[in-house]
């Protein structure tokens, strides 16, 4: 999964749970929560359809990295990548 | 012959539109079953239903908005036959139900009745014919104009009030708004209010709730808002005397601990259905409860129980980054409790200055039920509490 499908699939997801999110205004490098008034139980549905959708389960520790889309855009990415190791 | 009545769905709201029957008659329904689905200006509800019986007779058709109270079906007991039933029916106490025109005026609490009685005590005559037709329609047959004889409303003139009035996705949201209005009214005019704060640590919860839910996959995760209504059940064991309703002139202790939790709605408003028996709830059933409301109060699909029973309200708002809430208590509940923003502040402690996670907790309480020295005990209770997150 490429960078912008792992954009859209969140988008999805954050609409699922905040609908009157306007994409055009939402700022991918400014704090996610803040502009669209997602509280504590918003933002674990957040996670727990990631968890669903994509199959990452996201540790709580984590949660200080995730402060932007393109923060967690990112993260995702790193952790959906196949592991060469 | 059993009556089953549109229950009361909090004091702020008086009538419902009956959406949809999940029964028909001949049905066997069991306690708890739902059986109707009503639509208030907060949310559609799963109306249930608390006896076993057979489904006999449907009194009300889909559509037509009744008081709470109206009797909405009739339901034979058991071993009652249609034939006995029939006869009870004939008998002179004659149900309100069937009537064309439930006068939405006759339900509503004393208090809540006063402001709203004004337009209604001068209604103007309306046919049953024009008032189903404007429940169809969605008009609201006060705000029509009659043509009739007497100034009579008429079907045709429910006609153009529909005509003239543009659909309006806004109306659950006005809806909301005025049933906020009259609750709210109502107990700021009534109820004698004494306030409370108390800032409490959370180093401890906190430490352990990180613990716990590095234990368990992000679905089984633990909110600290879950943590918080366990404390505050587990507290009110100690302070019965701010869990229950003034009703006529006198405190009525409830006999469970069935919280209300303040959920607002992205589009605007708020709702506070209850979570039953929190104190009985282990966290993670308490965490499952509360996710699962929150959902269903956003989707706008709530239970008649949840709506009805609430003994004390729990509200958060720390989220939205203030530091206390000084809350207005749900009538005809007698306390709320706050919480604001979880955060890191200096605090002494044995001679120490530290830089703590510290959270302000506040009381709002009906002083008719309780006084000053029981709250401040309730909220040093909640404090210890929430310093031994373990036994939570």
């Amino acid at each position: 999964m490429n960078e912008t499908e792992i954009k859209a699939r969140v988008l999805e997801i954050i609409k699922s749970i905040a609908p009157e999110l306007e994409e055009a205004e939402l700022r991918a490098d400014r704090p996610l929560r803040d502009q669209i008034d997602l509280d504590s139980m918003d933002w674990l549905n957040v996670l727990v359809a990631l968890h669903e959708k994509l199959k990452v389960d996201i540790p709580e520790a984590d949660y200080g990295k995730l402060v932007t889309l393109d923060d967690l855009v990112a993260y995702l990415r790193e952790r959906l990548a196949p592991h060469t190791a | 012959m059993i009556e089953f009545k549109l229950p009361s769905l909090g004091s702020d709201m008086d009538r419902g539109k009956l959406l949809e029957w999940k029964v028909k008659p001949g049905d066997s329904v069991k306690r708890g079953q739902v059986v109707a689905v009503v639509d208030t200006s907060k949310a559609a509800v799963d109306v249930e239903i608390w006896q076993v019986g057979t489904v006999f007779e449907q009194l009300v058709p889909i559509g037509e908005t009744v008081p709470v109270g109206a009797v909405l079906a009739t339901l034979l007991e058991p071993g009652e036959t249609p034939e006995q039933a029939a006869s009870k029916r004939k008998a002179p106490a004659a149900r309100p139900a069937p009537k064309p025109a439930p006068a939405i005026a006759v339900a509503a609490p004393p208090a809540v009745a006063a402001p709203s009685a004004a337009p209604l005590a001068q209604r103007r005559p309306v046919s049953p014919a024009a008032r189903r037709h404007a429940s169809e329609l969605n008009v609201d047959i006060d705000k029509v104009t009659g043509t009739g004889p007497h100034g009579a409303v008429t079907t045709e003139d429910v006609d153009k009030a529909a005509a003239q009035s543009a659909p309006a996705p806004s109306d659950r949201y006005a809806e909301m708004r005025k049933a906020i209005a009259a609750a709210m009214s109502r107990s700021k005019r009534e109820i004698p209010h004494y306030y409370l704060s108390e800032t409490i640590p959370m180093r401890r919860a906190l430490e352990w709730l990180t613990q716990e839910n590095a234990k368990h996959p992000v679905t089984e995760r633990i909110l600290v808002g879950a943590l918080q209504l366990k404390a505050v059940a587990l507290a009110l064991g100690k302070s019965p005397e701010l869990n229950g309703f003034w009703r006529d002139g006198a405190f009525q202790p409830a006999t469970a601990v069935h919280i209300g939790v303040a959920v607002s709605i992205r589009q605007g408003g708020l709702i506070a259905p209850a979570i039953h028996d929190v104190d009985k709830k282990s966290l993670v059933d308490l965490m499952r409860a509360l996710s699962d409301l929150v959902t269903r109060a956003r989707a706008g699909s709530l239970r008649s129980s949840e709506m009805s029973d609430p003994t004390i309200t729990v509200t958060n708002l720390g989220e939205q980054g203030v530091e206390a809430v000084l809350g207005v208590i749900y009538p005809p509940q007698v306390a709320l409790v706050g919480f604001g923003r979880l955060e890191t502040r200096p605090w002494a402690e044995g001679g120490e200055l530290r830089a703590e996670p510290l959270v302000t907790a506040s009381l709002s309480a009906d002083h008719r039920a309780s006084d000053g020295h029981r709250g401040a005990r309730f909220l040093a209770e909640l404090r210890e509490r929430l310093q031994h997150p373990e036994e939570l």
